[in-house]
């Protein structure tokens, strides 16, 4: 016997359902709304654009905010060519099968591997078996590799979901198979292998057990690919986690959210000019 | 052999995996005709079309034997370049399918990848291909909009366009019509009667008043055979075997 009626059901399925989404939503913004509130008056161009003083106790970050610039560019320097070359290859170059699925298997656990594991395999392999030291360079290896099994599988969903029609016109056309991926499957797939790069950036922009076992925390402007560097979320994780100072801490952690908002809000932007020249 | 035979099938069977979908088919098309292939749903009709341009190459398990002449020479010969054949057998699809694109770039799609970019080689070739499928009126003012934005039995043409551009000489249409109105179904058949002045069609479609109105030539299909192929109007008149006979009075499926 049914004790509600169908309407009183789908009430209580909008109230459920509504109060999730807004639960959801309020920590976001409590999270975000409490940084903010305690960064947002430290923030200042000298707080930006100087070095800091006294390991961070006061002066600026201008060193972070490069190193937080550069370490995930690196990353996806690499990651990039590589993800989406593999991703092409598993799609259009193979056929489903044995091989495909045991690769596929393989990128799927590497996506599920703690971070401070290939902070670990970083700092045994980049660091000392290859004699790189704490750098940019091997900081920049080790989040690639991290970030790649993300690249690889949204490049694939991407490129599925490209209609098989517009590869079936190519190659009517007398487009072989490289000029079909390169005219036809990359650009429509783009909108996707964009989104799957945010979420590697944003992974690489978070991340610190990584990052200190590999590229290590100096305090300093790097000269090359071969100098340490300091994040800045490496650079609020060691100012709050060794007191240095609170009020510089938020400081870091509130433009550390205003740039992954700003990188979002750029991608978006540019993506919607694009497609909307595009189609 | 007669001398007018564009495309010649010579025992051709087809295999997806173990089961047979063309079984020892013989045909002539002649050049500068239309000829269609009729048949019900399932019968290889289409899958006898896409032998020509060798697009069931792309599905995996396919295997073919006999052979299939195009101008006298066996298109699954070893060594033949199946991208040089593509482009001098364009081929028309089910539904209009047009790339995201703008019209142009549609258009341009083939030399583009066959490297002929520079606009003052392209320019007069879109004109031309847009001319020959009669759209380029409806176009020439909106070349840089998005081609989806075109009504379909446009998108249509402007496919045919886009395969006229890298200059077959044989145009395959796998029921080009079949998402088409009738009044958008009658401007394309007027069209293929003026292609067919210069190009060789093959037509796969549904509709058989669509077959007995535009083709010289006919060919029904069952099952994977060749029942009976003759001048259209005679096998529409007088078939000769009995199973074409129910399919044209409707006594079949």
């Amino acid at each position: 016997m049914n004790l509600l009626s169908p309407k009183w059901t789908q009430r209580i399925a909008i109230g459920v359902l509504g109060a999730a989404t807004l639960a959801t939503l309020l920590v976001l913004l409590f999270i975000i709304v409490f940084v903010l509130e305690k960064g947002l008056r430290t923030i200042s161009w000298s707080f930006l654009f100087t070095n800091p003083q006294d390991m961070g106790r006061a002066g600026g970050i201008f060193p972070t905010l490069v190193g937080t610039l550069l370490l995930p560019l690196l990353a996806l320097a690499v990651a990039v060519p590589l993800g989406v070359g593999t991703a092409v290859y598993l799609t259009e170059y193979t056929r489903e099968g044995r091989l495909t699925r045991i690769i596929r298997f393989g990128t799927d656990c590497l996506a599920g591997i703690p971070s401070i594991i290939f902070g670990l395999f970083g700092f045994i392999f980049f660091v000392t078996i290859l004699k790189m030291g704490w750098c940019l360079l091997a900081g920049g290896l080790t989040l690639a590799i991290m970030i790649l099994p993300t690249i690889i599988r949204t490049t694939e969903e991407a490129i599925r979901a490209v209609p098989y029609s517009y590869r079936e016109v190519s190659f009517s056309l007398g487009a072989t198979r490289w000029a079909t991926v390169v005219k036809v499957v990359l650009p429509n797939a783009l909108p996707g292998i964009v989104t799957g790069v945010m979420l590697g950036i944003g992974r690489c922009i978070g991340e610190t057990a990584a990052v200190i076992f590999t590229a290590g925390s100096a305090l300093r402007l790097p000269h090359s690919v071969f100098d340490s560097v300091r994040t800045m979320s490496v650079h609020f994780y060691i100012l709050a986690r060794e007191g240095v100072s609170a009020e510089n801490a938020y400081g870091t952690a509130a433009v550390l959210i205003l740039s992954i908002l700003l990188l979002n809000v750029t991608t978006y932007w540019l993506m919607h000019r694009f497609i909307g020249r595009r189609a | 052999m007669s001398l007018d035979a564009k495309i010649r099938f010579e025992l051709v069977s087809l295999f997806y995996g173990a089961f047979e979908a063309l079984k020892q088919v013989n045909m002539t098309m002649a050049e500068r005709q239309i000829t269609a292939l009729i048949g019900p749903s399932g019968c290889g009709k289409s899958t006898l079309l896409r032998t020509l341009n060798r697009m069931n190459d792309l599905i995996p398990g396919v295997r073919i034997t006999g052979l299939v002449r195009v101008d006298g020479r066996n298109i699954y010969a070893p060594g033949t370049d199946v991208t040089t054949l593509r482009k001098r057998i364009g081929m028309v699809f089910q539904r209009p399918n047009p790339f995201p694109l703008s019209v142009r770039d549609n258009v341009s799609f083939g030399l583009r990848v066959a490297g002929l970019t520079s606009r003052a080689d392209v320019e007069p070739i879109l004109e031309r291909s847009l001319r020959a499928a009669w759209l380029w009126d409806q176009v020439k003012d909106r070349l840089d909009q998005s081609a989806l934005d075109l009504p379909l039995d446009q998108q249509q043409r402007l496919c045919i366009a886009r395969l006229l551009a890298v200059e077959p000489d044989i145009i395959l249409m796998d029921e080009p019509c079949s998402a088409l109105d009738p009044i958008a179904t009658g401007k394309v058949e007027d069209l293929m009667l003026e292609l067919k002045k210069q190009y060789t069609i093959v037509i796969v479609t549904h509709n058989m008043q669509q077959a007995a109105r535009i083709s010289d030539v006919t060919g029904y299909m069952l099952l994977g055979d060749m029942i009976e192929s003759g001048a259209t109007a005679a096998l529409f008149t007088n078939p000769q075997d009995r199973r074409t006979q129910d399919y044209l009075s409707g006594r079949y499926g």
